[in-house]
C-alpha cells in the first residue's frame, strides 16, 4: 500500500491550520501542524516529511525565511511553500526566480495570501509530484 | 539645544545698508531657551528686486529683509508676485518712512514685520529675532502635523490588517463548507461554525472598542460627571463575566465599601472596570484570583486590579497601552482581543489626571493600580 505524502503546515494563525488541515486530509495527504518555528523544526526531526507549507510572519516578521532555510540545510530536496499576506499589506514583493531572490530566500514558491485551497493543492502536487 | 541656520537674505539698492546690516548680524547667534533652540544667521544680500527673484529659483531663504523702494521692479511688487506664487517667506519690510497706507497694503500681502530707516544693529536684532521664533513654531507646527498624519495612517492600516484577518478566517470556513470537506451533516461542522462565531465576536468587539475610542478621543460625547456609587458598578460586570470565570474556575474577590463616591461620568467607569475585569480574567490561569480592591485616598479613588494570571516581561509591559499592541507569546496566543482595551483606559485615566502603575512578573501574575482624582469638591 502506498503511504501518504506528510505535509508540514506551519502557522501561528489557528483557523488557517484547521482549515488546511480539513481541506489537504481530504485531497488525500497526512497533515502535521506546528504553530511557531521551533515547534516545527522540532516535527520535522521527528516526521518523514514530503512538502512544507510555511507561514511568512509568526513570532518574528521573518520566521519563514529562517525555518524555510533550516528545513532545507537538513534536507535540501524537501519543497517548501511560503504563505504571506506581505506583499498585500506593504506592496513588498518577493519574487522567486529573481536571480537577487533567489540567493537568500530557500523556497521553491512564494504565494500571496488569501490563497485559494486548490491554488494550495496544485502547487503541493506539482512540487512532490503526487 | 538644537541648533538652527536662517537664511537671511537683504534685498536692497544701497551697498552701504547691505553692508552694515549684513556686518550687523550674519553668523549672528540668538537662543531661543523655551524651544530648545540657537538660531545662527546666515545672511546674503542682492542689490535689486530681479536678482533676488532670480535667486529665488535655486533657493530660498528663511527670512527675507526686503526695501519697499527699489529701481526696477520695486519691493512691493516683489511682495506681491510671492504672495501670488504661495511662496511664505516671513519678510521684514525695510521702509524709509513710515506710512499707514503702505504697511496695511504691505501686511495683506504677507509682510510679517517693518523695519523704519534709519535703524540700528540692534532693532534689526529684534526685528529678526521676532522673526526667527516665528518661523521655528512654524515649522514645528508643520513636523507636528506631518507626525500627526503618519499616527493617523499607521492606525488605519492596522485597523485594516485587524478587520480583514477574521474576514478571511470566515471566508475560508464558509468555503470549505461550499465544498462540503466534512460531508453532508451540519454536525460535522461544529467545529467550524464555532470559530466562525469566534471570530465574528472578535470583529464584533474591535469595533465596539474603536467606536470607545474615538468617543473618548473626539470628546464629542457629553461627559457627565456626577456622584456614583462604586460597587454596584463593579458587581454589574462581574456578573457579566460570571460564565467566562466559571468555565475557568477564576474566583473574583472585590473589596469596596459598599458607600463608596466618586464624580465621574458612569460610561468611562464602566469602560474603566470592564477592560480590567475583563483582562484579570482572560489573562489569568485555570483556578486563578482576580482581585478588585477599590478605595478612597485623599482626593483620589484607587483602583487596584491583581491576577494571578500569565504576567508580562519587562519588555512586554513598555508595549502595553500602545494602540493595537498585543502582547504575542505561546500563552496569549489563543486569547483573543482587539489590543485597544489599555489604551482605552490610558486614555479614560487621563480624563481624570490620573495615573496607571503595572506590577507584572511573567508567569505569576499582574497587579494594576489607578489613582483617579475626584474633581467635585
Amino acid at each position: 500500500m502506498q503511504t501518504k505524502p506528510t505535509i508540514l503546515l506551519v502557522d501561528d494563525d489557528d483557523d488557517f491550520l484547521l482549515q488546511h488541515k480539513i481541506y489537504l486530509s481530504n485531497a488525500g495527504y497526512n497533515v502535521i501542524t506546528a504553530t511557531s518555528r521551533k515547534e516545527a523544526e522540532t516535527l520535522a526531526k521527528e516526521h518523514k516529511v514530503d512538502c512544507a507549507l510555511i507561514d511568512l510572519m509568526m513570532e518574528e516578521a521573518d520566521s519563514g525565511f529562517i525555518l524555510s532555510y533550516h528545513l532545507k540545510k537538513e534536507n535540501p530536496s524537501l519543497p517548501v511553500i511560503i504563505i504571506t499576506s506581505v506583499t498585500g499589506e506593504t506592496g513588498v514583493e518577493f519574487k522567486k526566480n529573481s536571480k537577487e531572490h533567489d540567493k537568500w530566500i530557500k523556497a521553491d514558491i512564494i504565494l500571496p495570501k488569501p490563497v485559494r485551497f486548490e491554488q494550495i493543492e496544485k502547487e503541493i502536487k506539482r512540487l512532490i509530484g503526487k | 539645544m538644537n541648533t538652527k541656520t536662517l537664511k537671511v537674505w537683504i534685498v536692497d539698492d544701497e551697498p552701504g545698508m547691505c553692508l552694515g546690516a549684513k556686518r550687523a548680524i550674519d553668523r549672528w547667534k540668538e537662543s531661543f531657551l523655551d524651544l530648545d533652540t540657537e538660531a545662527i544667521y546666515e545672511v546674503d544680500t542682492m542689490e535689486s528686486g530681479e536678482s533676488f527673484l532670480d535667486q529665488l529659483k535655486e533657493a530660498m531663504p528663511d527670512i527675507l529683509l526686503l526695501d519697499g523702494k527699489l529701481p526696477g521692479i520695486n519691493g512691493m511688487e516683489v511682495l506681491e508676485k510671492l504672495h501670488q506664487n504661495n511662496q511664505n517667506i516671513v519678510t521684514i519690510m525695510i521702509t524709509a518712512y513710515a506710512s499707514l497706507d503702505k504697511a496695511v497694503q504691505a501686511t495683506k500681502l504677507g509682510a510679517y514685520d517693518f523695519l523704519a530707516k534709519p535703524f540700528t544693529p540692534e532693532e534689526l536684532r529684534y526685528s529678526l529675532r521676532k522673526a526667527s521664533r516665528n518661523v521655528i513654531l512654524t515649522e514645528r507646527a508643520k513636523l507636528f502635523e506631518e507626525e500627526k498624519r503618519k499616527v493617523r495612517f499607521n492606525f488605519i492600516s492596522v485597523l485594516a490588517h485587524e478587520l480583514k484577518s477574521p474576514i478571511g478566517a470566515i471566508e475560508g470556513y464558509v468555503n470549505l463548507m461550499k465544498m462540503k470537506q466534512a460531508g453532508e451533516s451540519i454536525a460535522n461542522y461544529e467545529v467550524m461554525l464555532d470559530r466562525m462565531s469566534q471570530r465574528l465576536y472578535g470583529m464584533r468587539k474591535l469595533i465596539a472598542d474603536l467606536l470607545d475610542l474615538t468617543r473618548i478621543e473626539s470628546g464629542s460625547s457629553k461627559r457627565e460627571l456626577k456622584k456614583i456609587k462604586i460597587k454596584p458598578i463593579i458587581e454589574q460586570i462581574i456578573e457579566n463575566y460570571q460564565e467566562d470565570a466559571k468555565k475557568r474556575n477564576i474566583s473574583i474577590e472585590t473589596i469596596c465599601n459598599d458607600e463608596i463616591e466618586f464624580a465621574g461620568d458612569i460610561s468611562e467607569m464602566e469602560m474603566l472596570f470592564n477592560n480590567f475585569i475583563s483582562n484579570g480574567i482572560k489573562y489569568n490561569r485555570e483556578n486563578g484570583t482576580l482581585e478588585v480592591k477599590v478605595f478612597k485616598s485623599g482626593n483620589y479613588l484607587k483602583l487596584i486590579f491583581s491576577d494571578t494570571g500569565i504576567g508580562m516581561t519587562e519588555e512586554e509591559q513598555q508595549k502595553l497601552f500602545k494602540e493595537f499592541s498585543r502582547i504575542k507569546n505561546e500563552k496569549t496566543r489563543n486569547i483573543s482581543g482587539s489590543g485597544l482595551g489599555l489604551s482605552i483606559v490610558d486614555k479614560i485615566v487621563r480624563l481624570y489626571s490620573g495615573k496607571i502603575e503595572v506590577k507584572s512578573i511573567s508567569g505569576e501574575g499582574t497587579t494594576f493600580t489607578i489613582a483617579l482624582e475626584d474633581k467635585s469638591d
